[in-house]
């Protein structure tokens, strides 16, 4: 049998699933609080148009996102170099080619999108074209396309409904006198809209905070499977530190240059878990390069 | 890939899955027969190479084998500016059936290796008396064939009328690719 260099990576899959199912689970006790709180009529209803509105976004998703990006669709005699590099990225995955976008803006970006990998669209923008030799573009379209793989829009729109639905409530109950606010609960003193208000806001809260965590290991996902498609993590890290513009994360200057002013420098002192890596969407670079490195050590090892 | 890996966002790599090329001889048959078309005895598979010292050791020891036979071919390595190498081999005409072997040792000895994902395709380009080449492409994702007719004028063209006929001529003799958008264009290819 052949050899495949594709190691698993458990700690990562195990992580994730751990924040999907407690995403589902906080889907189930956000309802079944709602029902005991609200009143068997009102709760399915919320819950229906919340699920229905993150249906929507799902199934319209890739309109949407290339009208709020500006993208327009290119054809292959518009772009071809462009078309050639997804053409050949989609043989070695043997995947369907998606539609390829272009969105005229000087940001460095790209984003895939659509509800599902016959229907996807991967989208460049034109700072990225200017930005990116053709070696690192094709690393960022390796790892979009891992996104269209992983039907990453689907993944993300299911969970966020917990979260929709809990800020349709959260909205609703403020004006909570509307539906049964002078309704009160025989053993309660608490008005049943603020019950259902506290209840939405905490539902809310945590389902943020798992969301971006989810987001985050979908991206780290991303990264692994398009770099063993490309066979080169180090073109898609050195696209990375141009795109997020933290070319500093990685000094270019000599060490030996810059020993006047290190006496000064204070190491980065709060390590681990911050505020800020709890709440945004994409790990950080080291988080992204370190497991580059790790995958182009595992590419490399000779097999003998 | 399955429901369950897509949504773990578990992407497997595929591997190539090579056994149909040991027809191509036969198709060779009825390409010269049917369209007039002869082998260049060239014939070249396209990978990614992989950064590090443990591609640089397979890419090596495949030139080794090829170049250790009695007979030996010439073999060449080309970059293409996707990124894409194209390891070539220049073997006699009359003898498809030496290069498809030769071709066949090189895809096994990187599926050995582990770098069976990053095999792109094979090329055996044939050639018309009036000098127009054709290249037939087998695809390893897929396991199928199709032809690749660049039109003679350049200018990034492809002849799709021949490319169908081609097509429905090696229908009974190669597994060919059903899907067209599959039939990815290779410009510049070696011995295009």
């Amino acid at each position: 049998m052949a050899r495949t260099r594709f190691i698993g990576d458990p700690g990562l899959t195990a992580r994730m699933t751990t924040v999907m199912f407690l995403l589902g689970g906080l889907f189930v006790v956000l309802i079944v609080s709602l029902m005991a709180v609200g009143g068997r009529g009102l709760a399915p209803i919320i819950g229906i148009v919340g699920i229905g509105i993150a249906v929507y976004q799902w199934w319209r998703s890739d309109t949407v996102a290339m009208k709020a990006m500006r993208a327009r669709e290119v054809t292959p005699e518009q772009a071809p170099e462009l078309h050639a590099m997804v053409d050949r990225l989609c043989v070695l995955a043997d995947m369907p080619k998606p539609r390829v976008g272009v969105a005229d803006t000087p940001m460095p970006n790209a984003f895939a999108t659509g509800r599902s990998p016959d229907r996807a669209v991967v989208v460049v923008t034109t700072g990225i074209l200017k930005t990116l030799t053709a070696e690192e573009l094709e690393g960022v379209l390796a790892h979009e396309l891992a996104h269209v793989a992983h039907r990453d829009v689907l993944v993300m729109t299911v969970a966020s409904s917990a979260g929709i639905v809990a800020g349709m409530v959260t909205q609703g109950a403020q004006y909570g006198a509307m539906f049964g606010g002078n309704r009160r609960d025989g053993n309660s003193a608490l008005p049943v809209w603020l019950m259902m208000l506290l209840v939405s806001v905490v539902v809310y809260a945590v389902s943020f905070v798992l969301l971006k965590l989810l987001s985050r290991y979908r991206e780290l996902s991303a990264d692994r499977a398009g770099a063993y498609l490309t066979m080169k993590p180090q073109a898609l890290a050195s696209a990375l530190q141009k795109i997020s513009g933290e070319m500093n994360a990685v000094p270019d200057r000599d060490l030996r240059a810059s020993q006047p002013m290190n006496a000064f420098f204070i190491a980065p002192a709060v390590k681990g878990v911050s505020l800020r890596s709890l709440t945004s969407t994409h790990p950080s670079l080291e988080q992204r390069l370190e497991q580059l490195a790790r995958i182009q050590a595992e590419l490399g090892r000779p097999t003998g | 890939m399955g429901l369950l890996d897509s949504i773990l966002g578990r992407s497997k790599p595929k591997q190539a899955n090579l056994d149909a090329l040991f027809a191509v001889p036969a198709a060779a048959i009825s390409l010269q027969a049917g369209a007039g078309l002869r082998p260049t005895g060239l014939g070249a598979v396209c990978y990614r190479p992989a950064g590090g010292a443990a591609f640089a050791q397979a890419e090596q020891e495949i030139l080794d084998l090829l170049r250790g036979a009695a007979d030996a071919p010439e073999v060449r390595l080309e970059h293409d500016e996707f990124g894409f190498t194209w390891l070539v081999v220049d073997d006699d005409p009359e003898d498809v059936e030496g290069l498809v072997t030769d071709l066949h040792a090189v895809n096994t000895t990187l599926e050995t290796h582990g770098f069976g994902p990053g095999l792109l395709c094979s090329l055996l380009p044939f050639t018309d008396d009036a000098g127009r080449t054709v290249g037939l492409l087998y695809l390893y994702k897929q396991g199928t064939f199709y032809p690749f007719a660049p039109s003679p004028q350049g200018s990034k063209q492809r002849d799709t009328l021949l490319e169908i006929s081609l097509r429905d001529l090696l229908a009974g003799e190669l597994p060919v690719e059903a899907e067209r958008s599959r039939w990815l264009a290779v410009w510049g290819a070696p011995g295009l």
